[in-house]
């Protein structure tokens, strides 16, 4: 787990100093939900429902540059070799990998939802969505970080990734996107349930990317 | 081998004979032994297909999910080619369902589609099939296309009942099953006896048609090796030498293929 | 005589249709220095990519610490250290954390192995400089750092002295002259034959995929290498 930090702490410390992609992410993210507004009307008090899938579909697909980027970057330069030269097995580097993704996504999310929340009126601040947003990223990233992998190495990652994550994350965003809504309406009945169920899809779905990741990167 | 080969072969050729004799009895059964349904009138006669098509598409993937096990814990050749083969059958499988479902939607729902758990489900399987493909043609090396897509099929399995579940609770329009009911079967006789002939007669040509693809896969495999083989083909012990041993040999083999 | 470190029998490598590699039998002694000289797309990186159990023979094996080296690949990379053709460095990370991230990996004590691999390729005082801000021959250096970090028995290095100055090649010839002082082992490839043959026990040199050569590198002129190592076209195109 010491080592998995390690590579955690070294991605968000070459993300800090070269201030590339968070950045962008970020601006990704902020434009896609202000554009978002122009298709769906989101600040009427009628569209609750589809102001939570706005901003569950800004967060995955800025998810979708980062993750693109968590494992292709150190193909290209090499690095991934280096690493793999190293006595980490495949699990390890999940872990870190897994977590400096999760951290990124979270942080853009932390910036994107207060201003969501002034921009539409919504009670996107509200400690329900924190928690939604933290348990929905989590199998995002898990997932993800499995498939950026297998699609790093292919010439068209770009396409591939989203092909083969977007499906397979219907229920993250499924789940998300309900009790979202719900907390939007000022509701609180069946957020619990959509939560845990949310939190089950987790231990899932970051288990499988755990053992399936050795298999990914074993050269 | 060869013995094996020739039991593939009667195999092969006798689940062809029972599956067309089963399928043209299933065939005269769904158009003139099955009464016309009260409610849905003809277009009910498509779920002899539909039902067998969805059952078929859903077991190729559970076999699709036994080959990648096999694959990623033995790295044995054959698994792979039983991945391989049961992937495009149930991807043809899963096309034909969900348009068989969709011409009987139309006249009975109103609508070319629900959005609806079993369907919805279907679909998402038809994106996993396409994203297996794609992985396999991305990935550059066999072996590594291989393994790929083991990982990719085996997360879709454990997905596809979560899937399931999930746009269950989110939304549900689709009459209940019909056969499998605590009741009992809800179906006439006749009804019922079509379908079954209709579903073992599927089920038979499934089998079939694996057979017949993992004989193509591994011709295509041999192939392969074959290739392997004459591309690695042992150098003439000449080291120490400053004449290039491989270089003559090298242009009247290129001229052979 | 001391088992090899490494040894492959029958070894193949093929990319599709090309054949990059054709039976190589060779070994790497405890002790020993080999130069693997060869012309631009002979197969060397691929062998050393092979050595370094980052590709997979197409067929053969290779034998490292006595052991089928695929197989045990996550024990093998223990025991040997390897420069790229890339730098396996982060630039926006400096010289001392590059170093020390790599330590944690190995499980090392990053305080006491980074200050004395820095010393041993000169780079102490640059220890605090990105690594982005690196020349091409400083990097190099680093590189090379990385790859001792861990005191690996058998040093696999690619065109080590790529971009490297004078001082970078004593530094080099230092840490050659270290890994067979400790019985170790070294096999590199270069592009200089002087320097190749100069750093070198033993000259292997390889030809379209195959092993053309495999000798002592003592009375191994450059002139004779070089029949082994280049092609007539190429000759004729100098």
């Amino acid at each position: 787990m010491g080592r998995a930090l390690a590579i955690a702490w070294k991605d968000i410390l070459i993300e800090f100093r070269s201030r590339q992609f968070l950045g962008a992410m970020l601006a990704f993210t902020l434009v896609t939900v202000v554009t978002l507004n122009f298709a769906f009307d989101l600040d009427r008090g009628d569209r609750t429902s589809d102001a939570a899938g706005a901003l569950w579909i800004a967060f995955f697909f800025a998810g979708m540059l980062g993750l693109g980027r968590a494992i292709a970057l150190e193909r290209d330069r090499g690095t991934l070799e280096g690493l793999l030269l190293t006595p980490v097995d495949g699990g390890t580097i999940f872990m870190g990998k897994f977590l400096a993704t999760l951290l990124s996504l979270l942080f853009v999310e932390a910036v994107t939802l207060p201003v969501f929340a002034v921009l539409y009126g919504l009670p996107a601040w509200h400690p329900w969505v924190i928690a939604l947003a933290i348990v929905g990223t989590v199998g995002f990233a898990g997932l993800g970080t499995l498939f950026s992998a297998i699609a790093s190495s292919g010439r068209t990652r770009e396409v591939l990734l989203p092909l083969l994550l977007f499906p397979l994350l219907v229920p993250v965003l499924l789940g998300a996107v309900q009790a979202t809504a719900i907390v939007f309406q000022g509701e609180r009945d069946g957020i619990l349930a959509w939560f845990n169920l949310l939190v089950a899809f987790d231990v899932i779905f970051v288990t499988l990317a755990y053992l399936g990741f050795s298999f990914v990167i074993e050269e | 081998m060869q013995s094996t080969r020739q039991g593939t072969g009667r195999w092969t050729a006798l689940t062809g004979i029972i599956s067309v004799v089963m399928l043209l009895i299933a065939t005269y059964m769904a158009f003139v032994y099955a009464p016309t349904d009260a409610a849905q009138g003809n277009a009910q006669r498509i779920f002899y297909v539909h039902v067998p098509m969805a059952w078929l598409a859903y077991l190729a993937y559970v076999v699709l999910f036994i080959g990648s096990v096999g694959y990623l814990w033995k790295r044995n050749q054959t698994f792979d080619r039983l991945a391989r083969s049961a992937a495009e059958l149930g991807f043809l499988f899963t096309t034909l369902v969900l348009i068989t479902g969709a011409i009987w939607g139309r006249p009975i729902w109103g609508t070319w589609w629900q959005w609806e758990a079993r369907l919805t489900t279907t679909l998402i399987l038809w994106f996993i099939y396409l994203g297996y493909f794609m992985v396999r043609s991305y990935a550059g090396e066999p072996e590594r296309a291989a393994r790929f897509a083991a990982v990719l099929a085996i997360i879709g399995a454990i997905d596809i009942p979560i899937i399931h579940m999930s746009v269950r609770w989110w939304r549900t329009l689709h009459p209940e099953p019909i056969v499998i009911n605590t009741g009992g079967p809800n179906l006439p006789d006749s009804m019922l006896l079509t379908l079954l002939v209709s579903f073992i007669g599927f089920t038979i040509f499934y089998a079939h048609l694996m057979l017949q693809k993992m004989q193509v896969e591994m011709a295509r495999d041999r192939l392969a090796e074959r290739e392997a083989d004459f591309l690695m083909r042992p150098v003439g012990r000449s080291k120490n030498e400053t004449t290039y041993p491989t270089t003559g040999r090298e242009v009247t083999g290129a001229s052979e293929d | 005589m001391n088992e090899p470190y490494l040894q492959t029998s029958g070894v193949y490598k093929r990319y599709g249709r090309q054949v990059v590699l054709r039976d190589i039998n060779m070994n790497v002694g405890v002790g020993e220095s080999i130069a693997l000289f060869g012309a631009n797309g002979a197969g060397k990186s691929t062998l050393l990519r092979i050595l370094a159990t980052l590709a997979r023979p197409s067929r053969g094996t290779v034998d490292a610490f006595g052991e089928d080296a695929w197989k045990h690949r996550e024990s093998v990379r223990q025991r040997i250290g390897v420069v790229g053709h890339q730098p396996y460095v982060y630039p926006e990370l400096t010289c001392a954390e590059n170093l020390h991230f790599y330590a944690r990996m190995f499980e090392l004590d990053a305080d006491e192995v980074v200050p004395v691999a820095l010393d041993a390729v000169g780079l102490s005082n640059r220890r605090a400089s990105a690594a982005s801000t690196l020349s091409r021959g400083l990097l190099q250096r680093l590189n090379l750092a990385r790859a001792i970090l861990h005191q690996p028995p058998v040093l696999i290095l690619d065109e080590p002295d790529t971009g490297l100055d004078r001082a970078g090649r004593q530094v080099l010839s230092r840490i050659v002259a270290d890994q067979i002082g400790r019985d170790g082992a070294v096999i590199f490839t270069t592009h200089s034959f002087e320097f190749g043959l100069e750093m070198a026990t033993r000259a292997v040199s390889l030809q379209e995929g195959g092993v053309s050569l495999d000798r002592s590198a003592a009375l191994l002129s450059t002139d004779e290498l070089d029949r082994y190592v280049s092609t007539p076209v190429q000759r004729i195109a100098e």
